[in-house]
């Protein structure tokens, strides 16, 4: 291509020396998958040094990449943890979503706004200013914030429970407290804790050693799979009936098959670690504390599938569990347990640890490979799927973390004692990532079956002897279900029995002093905010949907109540019926069924 | 039957469609089906010689088996499929996506058969409100993605914004623009090579933007028009129409068409000129021309006017 670059764009020197030192050691991959997937990268670098992505620093990446800088930029300004224009070196980012801003999130917000301007408007000459930010997946300790420093000194962290002060001693001090535990797994202290497999090694091992992670189990399942071989692990994975924990439940056996026959090679298996819905912790805490977990079972599903590359797309707003990542990889390469011969054992397999920048649309899987491509984060038309065309356009595995995880167990016991575990359709252990008003919020397993009343009873029932009022089933994506509904089952079949989902795992209680019209409409403004833009139905219908409610809550609805009624039906069926994707279908799903199921704007306000 | 292009026998597909059987070549579309039987499907993103985005969502039909509805002129046609054009599922999406366009965006300059289909699908964009005013120049190409504050209570969001005139050769009118990214793959990809324009922010403020939103003189584009002439809107048009328009003086009734070859080059590119009161107020390609596909370059897009009047282009241009 005979591409022209910015005129007069140049880069700093600070600017060139860390887009370079990026790209450097990633010069092979340029080699193999070609020089664009290393836009995110780049862009990173450029971001982190300075606070802004400059024409100087875009031009730098584009003349090394080979990338025409209006498609580069049509990248950039594709994520919200991007800035193309100047900004002050630090940001705090205050999560005003469902958890939080029944928390103090907005208490937070209004004090920022006095002390540091309007959000990412700060007065000129200012150093520092705020945003605000979907869910940071810190739900559990509601409120959270996430800093993001820019500079040769900066950084990235977040915190939670956050208060005001802390967030303007964060953005003036410039570095992270120390912070005792971020997690909060309440059944890792209490009697349950020998019946955990999921969270088993959570609190126990330490998460920056992989000799504990060995003195605590771990690699015994890697040395299983290579007894039992390629297709003795494909047979164990389809025994166990094991379904993804993405969201879309597919069984994961059926999809590893597909890649494994695939003609075309290579073949490519990736990690779905971009956790965005709302109320969903689950992956972070996995991959805060036991990443060597996810980098093993990694290892055996590629070796089913035949591929001998990975990535792991950890979202932009988990730095910690990037960094635990990141360093595992390195000691499971220095170690031989990724590289040209795991284990000795002949086989090659390594990894490549990819960010997201801020995008909730990221998690789809056809949006990740497109963004780990360096392509805007806008799905792919289906068919063909990932399994024959996916990522780089070969054949791709894609599974979420906690799904990867479950294969440890499965390759160890078998898959039918995995089968075993659970109710009908739904086997093993399930992840509830439990919020909102209860009183020991945090991340739960129990084996499928159980009721949602048996979980809110493990989280000690609603906080401060309130009753219950609704429970948010699924995330922003599911639906809500009244006091009325709490003893479905939390199995796919029980959900969909009574119209609901279990998403990713999403348990978020609201209690009788919280005013749901105020939730309902942060989920209408996160699909607006969160669509990608490309299809009609959605770009406008979250948009449309957003207003609707808008006038219903001011009580000024255009025409009657009726004819609001029958305009969101329509925007609602033609965003489930026409869109591309998952965002545009269940856009509406949340929000209909609070109408619908929790009588909510319909008339004067409730209270 | 014979593919012309390869000369081999082509495998036929029978499939049903409105209870009607069709059989046509492997590798068609839904849509190719749909109008093998006549039947009246709309598309607004889809054009011949561009690679379907599939993105507009108005050609939509129900597919038997399939939860959701399926673009037709993207979906490939499969033995036995089972398709409905008619249903009230397809023609509630094909309305709403005409009345979600309509609300946001300016459609007068669409072309008759637009408004032609939104009659038929009895589309009433002013169901969502009074639309608001445009926003403040350089506004929506500065949007921040992410967050965002809701719009002034009870209007109807637009895109509306000023004209961008920043050159003598073509103006951009994104108030008109329905983000069909027919004119980033003419620019890319699709025929011209150039990558001067790309869809820019996501979501309602996704847009079509230079690098930085710069103007377009100090972009790589090379004024060759090629996504004027597939712009569905007019959301990009040559600068003389635009001030005809502006001046009240654009007269298509008065207008006739001639065909000649660019005197330009050797290629010997189809050009039609369009001629009103004995001046030339546009040229075009024929989309079906095999030299064309209806792309030109600078001269013959618009040297019949401008070709002493190259002052916008700067230095970037020059060979
Ligand atoms: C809008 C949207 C967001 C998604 N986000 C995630 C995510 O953050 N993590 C995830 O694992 N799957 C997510 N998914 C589901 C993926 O597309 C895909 O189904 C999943 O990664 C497959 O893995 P599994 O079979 O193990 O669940 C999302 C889907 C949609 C439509
Ligand atoms: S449904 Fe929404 S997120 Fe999905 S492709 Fe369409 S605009 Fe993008
Ligand atoms: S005139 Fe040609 S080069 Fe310029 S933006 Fe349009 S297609 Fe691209
Ligand atoms: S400017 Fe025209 S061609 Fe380009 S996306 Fe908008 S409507 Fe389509
Ligand atoms: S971290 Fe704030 S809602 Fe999840
Ligand atoms: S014409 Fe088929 S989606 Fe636009």
């Amino acid at each position: 291509m005979d591409l022209r670059w910015i005129p007069g764009a140049t880069p700093t020197s600070a600017e060139s020396a860390a887009i370079d030192q990026a790209l450097t050691p990633l010069a092979a991959d340029s080699v193999e998958l070609g020089p664009r997937q290393l836009l995110l990268p780049a862009l990173h670098a450029a971001q982190s040094r300075i606070g802004w992505i400059s024409p100087g620093a875009l031009n730098h990446i584009c003349q090394r990449l080979d990338v025409p800088p209006a498609e580069a930029f049509g990248v950039a300004s594709f994520y919200a943890m991007f800035s193309l224009e100047r900004r002050p070196q630090a940001v705090v980012h205050v999560c005003d979503d469902i958890a939080c801003r029944t928390s103090g999130a907005l208490h937070i917000c209004s004090e920022l706004e006095k002390k540091l301007g309007p959000e990412g408007k700060p007065p000129a000459g200012a150093g520092a200013t705020w945003l605000r930010s979907p869910c940071l997946g810190k739900c559990e300790r509601a409120p959270a914030v996430l800093f993001q420093i820019a500079g040769a000194a900066g950084g990235e962290w977040s915190q939670s429970p956050a208060t005001v002060t802390q967030a303007l001693e964060g953005l003036e001090h410039r570095t992270p407290p120390t912070q005792a535990s971020t997690w909060l797994v309440p059944q890792a202290q209490g009697p349950e804790r020998h019946r955990l497999r999921l969270l088993r090694r959570i609190g126990k091992v330490d998460p920056e050693n992989l000799d504990d992670y060995r003195a605590h189990g771990g690699y015994a399942a890697l040395r299983r799979a290579l007894e039992l071989g390629p297709d003795g692990v494909l047979r164990e994975v389809v025994d166990s009936k094991l379904v993804g924990r993405g969201g879309a439940a597919f069984p994961t056996g059926r999809k590893w098959e597909a890649v494994a026959r695939a003609a075309v090679r290579p073949h490519y298996f990736v990690c779905n670690a971009d956790e965005s819905e709302p109320g969903t912790f689950k992956d972070r805490v996995l991959m805060e504390e036991d990443p060597f977990a996810i980098i093993e079972a990694m290892t055996i599903a590629s070796y089913a599938t035949g591929s001998e590359r990975g990535f792991i797309y950890v979202r932009g707003e988990y730095p910690l569990a990037f960094a635990r990542l990141r360093r595992a990889i390195e000691q499971a390469r220095t170690r031989g347990f990724l590289g040209s011969n795991v284990l000795g054992h002949g086989l090659r397999f390594d990894l490549d640890l990819r960010r997201g920048a801020g995008a909730y649309i990221c998690g789809e899987e056809t949006v990740l490979f497109n963004s780990i491509e360096g392509l805007r984060g806008e799905p792919r038309n289906k068919p063909p799927f990932p399994t024959q065309v996916g990522l780089f356009g070969k054949p791709t595995g894609v599974n979420n973390v906690e799904t990867l995880v479950n294969v440890l167990d499965i390759v160890l016991e078998g898959g039918p004692a995995f089968a075993a575990i659970g109710s009908g359709q739904s086997t093993g252990p399930k992840l509830f990532c439990v919020s909102g008003s209860v009183t020991r919020p945090g991340l739960y397993e129990t084996p499928f079956g159980v009721t949602l009343r048996h979980i809110l009873e493990l989280a000690g029932g609603i906080h401060g002897g309130r009753k219950l009022q609704a429970v948010l089933l699924g995330g922003a994506a599911g639906v809500f279900v009244t006091p009325d509904e709490i003893d479905v089952p939390l199995t796919f079949e029980g959900t969909r029995a009574i119209g609901a989902t279990l998403g990713s795992g999403v348990v978020m209680a609201f209690d009788d002093s919280i005013d749901l019209h105020d939730i309902v409409l942060r989920i209408a403004a996160f699909f607006r905010n969160e669509s990608c833009g490309q299809c009609v139905p959605c770009r406008v219908g979250t948009v449309r949907q957003e207003e609707l409610l808008l006038r219903l809550a001011a009580g000024k609805p255009l025409g009657s109540r009726e004819t609001e009624s029958v305009l969101l039906g329509d925007i609602s069926q033609v965003m489930r019926d026409a869109s591309i994707c998952g965002l545009g279908h269940t856009a509406s799903s949340a929000i209909e069924s609070a109408i619908k199921k929790l009588n909510l704007f319909q008339g004067a306000k409730k209270r | 039957m014979i593919d012309p292009a390869t000369g081999r026998n082509q495998r036929m597909i029978e499939l049903t469609i409105d209870g009607r059987t069709v059989s046509v070549p492997e590798g068609s579309t839904i849509l190719d089906a749909c109008r093998t039987l006549e039947i009246d499907t709309p598309t607004l993103c889809y054009l011949e010689n561009l690679t379907p985005v599939n993105v507009c969502r108005v050609c939509v039909v129900e597919l038997e088996g399939s939860r959701v509805l399926v673009p037709s002129c993207s979906r490939k046609v499969e033995p036995k499929m089972v398709v409905r054009t008619d249903s009230e599922r397809v023609r509630l999406s094909r309305k709403m996506v005409y009345e979600f366009l309509g609300s946001s965006t300016d459609l007068s300059f669409a072309p008759g058969e637009v408004h032609r289909q939104m009659e038929s699908y009895e589309a009433k964009p002013d169901r969502f409100g009074a639309r608001t005013l445009p926003a403040k120049s350089g506004e929506r190409d500065h949007a921040h993605a992410g967050h965002h504050q809701p719009a002034v209570a009870g209007h109807a969001q637009t895109v509306f914004q000023p004209v961008k005139v920043d050159n003598d050769l073509y103006v951009r009118d994104y108030s008109r623009c329905i983000l069909c990214y027919k004119c980033v793959e003419a620019c890319g990809e699709d025929a011209q090579n150039t990558f001067a324009i790309s869809v820019a922010g996501r979501g309602f403020d996704a847009r079509i933007s230079t690098e930085y939103a710069t103007p377009l003189p100090d972009s790589a584009c090379v004024y060759c028009g090629n996504c004027i002439a597939v712009c569905p809107t007019g959301a990009l048009m040559a600068k003389s129409e635009h001030d005809l328009r502006e001046r009240g003086q654009w007269e298509p009734a008065k207008q006739s068409v001639t065909s000649t070859i660019c005197p330009y080059c050797g290629v010997g590119c189809t050009l039609e000129l369009h001629v009103q009161d004995n001046r030339i107020v546009k040229a075009t390609s024929p989309l079906d021309h095999s030299v064309t596909s209806g792309h030109l370059c600078i001269k013959g897009r618009f040297g019949w006017e401008f070709v002493q009047n190259l002052g916008p282009l700067t230095s970037r241009d020059a060979p």
